[in-house]
């Protein structure tokens, strides 16, 4: 016999501000926590990319105040080579760690995740908690690094050793800077992990009465497959941190080979391997571009049948790309280091199974297309960046396809080629899908609308923007234009410069645009229409529950779950979608 | 063509019923509170951050030409053994702990408990022992006086994560099974706190042959 709730006992929400919105153990407050994080961090992350920007498209260019951020990185405001590294390794550390990992999975994922399985909360709510503190002192350890005298580190967001390991010898920002962003990062992945056991264990434990696995929203499997890929690759990552911290601190060479002489001084250490860093880096640092991308994909299929009123066309083929690309996500490590002087068997093995990822990946793509294809298709601002997903996803990834490519990746490697690469399948891609996200889940997240004016503004903006930077810089690649070099006025790469301009007013634009966002967001939180309950008219048992949602989450009693997560457009049916409690039965389903 | 809210009363129990398992939501597939999932899912990572560590110890030991071989069978490889052989027995009382935690019987699982976090600090002594000795000895994290200068570096690396491991399973041990004598911890708590200390012990299980035997002196 079916029910139409389960009763579990109810929870009131706990008093005083502290409790209820600061530390709070509410999986709601810690989503928005998260999101909020990351919403600040993009917005420094963003702020140094201009910076870069300005300096590469006008390098004599003085940029007002610039001094400020650091006397002796921008004498007469205009920055040194090594502080456009220091300002470099900042944005890729901010963007990877504290935006592209934070946002759609701990953002989104807390909020959603045990609403779309219907559950009360996460499994371990104060665990989830010290979560979001964790990576909240991780940042602000991070962001310490613009205020002491030694300035952020220029090691890029991979720490390289021997540079990342030898101390203040190596540059400006290797002394105390370094050592901050090793224990920023070290930070991090205990939060990570903290994170992802608490990601598991709702999905496998708390799914709600009928929410077998295969009736999950797609989002809910990208979560589930995101955590598990961060619990098994933010421990190497925990454990590298710690080599490299007792290499800086301790006096230890694992990653320090011997009679290594810098500015004049050949270094105490002795006998290690720098490549063991890589190796270790690249282990976790793969799966790492996965915690940034699966929850996107999540996002997009989920928001593309909302739009197209259509199921996700290949539901478990689905399920088992995102499981694939997990998996395989952990062979391929050593595509990064093809020029690290790697065994060309060995370039050949990660050579082959990295293309093979193009697979899994191309089975996406085709769904999601096949998704759209014959849909009544609902243009929202939501729609229009899940589409733009795909659109940066495909272009992104056939670079990856080049790049899989030992002999092309010798001479591509060090260049903006690759820059263009990982910034459009990772980074924009991801992006993108943050701000479906945003415009699909402000509803229920903040309780009104988001402009759909502004938000279909700000996609044109963003789009064409996202294009116009970074497809010049493919070219710019197969012309040879190297990559962490802070100008390029005295040399070959001379002719290169008017295309760098190009780049950096494109980037300022779009970085205008993306304040049409902000303004939207913060706008709409206060003063956006009221929100129906499920203005989208979707599927997923989050639109069941009331907004604000209540504390725990649907009102003491829990809901039965009778359908698949995607039934849209079902013959014989009363409307045009069928809620997953819906108790409906339809023709084609009561036969079968 | 059945009709939108006819339905109500007879909804979807065919759906249900077809392959309705512990997977069908509504349970706990593995029949386990969440608690000891979440630690099996802690022990899985943190096996994943020693096996780093002990790659990156072979990886250093094979590219290092002359990697000593210090360990004397006494005293060196007879203070392993008994470290060795005080972590399995106390991974024994712990098993009595969680038997006695299972029947409810709250003195002897403090007992076994308190035993077992005995077996840790016994276990912590003779390491620290060991320490001294080699520290004395002239071994430091970046050279000592038998050659490769990363062996120091790796013993003292990895031992060191093991002992933070044991000293924090003593403390988490005796907090459980105080709590569990004030009722305020039940017997899943032991078991779970079972699962860690099994887990250090196991981790030792690889340090030992890994470190010790692989570095003993051979005539």
């Amino acid at each position: 016999m079916a029910e139409l709730e389960a009763a579990v006992h109810h929870h009131e929400a706990p008093k005083g501000f502290i409790r209820r919105y600061v530390f709070s153990t509410d999986h709601k407050v810690i989503g928005k926590q998260y999101y909020f994080l990351a919403l600040f961090a993009v917005v420094i992350g963003m702020f140094l990319s201009w910076l870069m920007r300005m300096h590469l498209g006008y390098p004599n260019y003085k940029i007002p105040g610039l001094d400020l951020m650091s006397p002796t990185g921008a004498p007469g405001n205009v920055m040194t080579p090594e502080y456009y590294l220091s300002l470099m390794t900042m944005h890729g550390t901010i963007m990877i760690f504290f935006v592209l990992t934070t946002a759609p999975q701990s953002g989104f994922g807390n909020f959603f995740l045990p609403l779309q399985i219907g559950a009360e909360d996460m499994a371990f709510p104060r665990l989830n908690m010290l979560s979001f503190w964790v990576t909240f002192v991780a940042l602000m350890v991070l962001l310490a690094t613009f205020f002491i005298a030694d300035g952020p580190p220029i090691s890029g967001w991979t720490a390289y050793p021997p540079l990342s390991s030898i101390g203040s010898v190596a540059g400006p920002g290797e002394g105390l800077g370094q050592t901050l962003w090793v224990v920023s990062i070290a930070l991090f992945c205990v939060g990570a992990l903290l994170s992802a056991i608490n990601f598991i264990a709702t999905t496998l434990d708390l799914r709600t009465r009928g929410m077998n696995l295969m009736r999950m929203p797609l989002t809910c499997w990208a979560w589930l497959v995101t955590a598990i890929v961060g619990l098994l690759s933010f421990a190497v990552l925990f454990a590298a941190g710690v080599l490299l911290l007792l290499d800086r601190l301790g006096g230890t060479s694992f990653f320090t080979p011997a009679q290594l002489k810098v500015s004049g001084v050949v270094l105490q250490h002795a006998g290690g391997s720098p490549l063991l860093w890589q190796h270790l880096f690249w282990f976790f640092g793969h799966p790492e571009v996965y915690i940034a991308i699966l929850p996107g994909m999540g996002i997009t299929s989920h928001i593309l049948s909302t739009f197209s009123r259509k199921p996700v066309f290949g539901y478990r083929a689905m399920v088992y790309a995102l499981g694939a690309i997990g998996i395989l996500g952990f062979m391929v490590w050593g595509h990064h280091m093809f020029v690290s002087g790697m065994s060309p068997y060995s370039a050949f093995y990660f050579s082959i199974l990295t293309m093979a990822i193009g697979v899994p990946s191309a089975i996406k793509t085709f769904n999601w297309l096949g998704t759209m294809w014959g849909g009544k298709l609902r243009l929202t601002s939501a729609m229009l960046f899940a589409i733009g997903f795909v659109s940066m996803f495909v272009t992104g990834g056939l670079s990856g396809l080049f790049l899989a490519q030992p002999p092309l990746d010798a001479y591509l490697h060090g260049t903006y080629f690759v820059v263009a690469h990982f910034h459009m399948v990772m980074g924009v891609a991801a992006i993108f899908a943050m701000f479906a996200g945003t415009y699909f889940w402000f509803p229920k997240m903040f309780g009104r609308m988001m402009d759909e004016t502004l938000g279909k503004i700000h996609f044109v903006g963003s789009f064409v923007g996202a294009y116009l930077i970074f497809m010049p810089m493919h070219y710019i690649g197969i012309a040879g234009n190297v990559r962490r070099q802070s100008e390029f006025i005295d040399n070959f790469m001379q002719p290169l410069l008017p295309i760098h301009r190009f780049i950096t007013i494109a980037a300022l634009a779009t970085g205008a645009v993306q304040l049409i966002f902000l303004f939207n967001l913060f706008w709409s939180m206060f003063k956006g229409k009221k929100a129906e309950l499920n203005p989208w008219e979707a599927t997923s048992l989050e639109w069941t529950t009331p907004t604000p949602v209540p504390y725990d989450n649907f009102n003491g009693r829990l809901p039965v779950v009778h359908h698949g997560p995607y039934e849209y457009n079902v013959p014989g049916a009363a409307k045009d979608y069928i809620m997953q409690n819906s108790t409906e039965v339809v023709a084609a389903e009561a036969a079968g | 063509m059945a009709g939108g809210h006819e339905a109500i009363g007879n909804p979807a129990a065919p759906l249900d019923a077809a392959g309705e398992s512990v997977w069908s939501g509504g349970a706990s597939p593995y029949a386990v509170p969440s608690k000891k999932f979440g630690m099996w899912l802690f022990i899985v990572s943190d096996s994943i951050t020693f096996s780093s560590l002990i790659i990156a110890y072979s990886y250093v030991r094979l590219a290092s030409p002359h990697w000593p071989r210090p360990f004397e069978f006494w005293p060196s490889i007879v203070n392993a053994t008994v470290m060795t052989l005080v972590l399995l027995t106390s991974s024994l009382t712990m098993v009595l702990a969680v038997h006695a935690a299972k029947h409810g019987d709250r003195n002897r699982v403090v007992r076994w408990m308190l035993l077992t976090g005995l077996g840790g600090v016994i276990f912590d002594v003779l390491h620290i022992h060991e320490w001294i000795g080699l520290i004395e000895h002239g071994v430091r994290l970046f050279k000592n006086p038998w050659g490769a200068p990363l062996f120091g570096a790796a013993f003292f690396t990895l031992t060191g994560l093991h002992m933070t491991h044991v000293t924090i399973g003593v403390v988490y041990l005796t907090v459980v099974a105080i709590g569990f004598k004030r009722g305020k911890y039940t017997s899943d708590d032991v078991e779970v706190s079972g699962l860690y200390w099994h887990f250090v012990d196991l981790v030792w299980m690889f340090l030992f042959p890994l470190i010790y035997l692989l570095s003993a002196k051979t005539a």
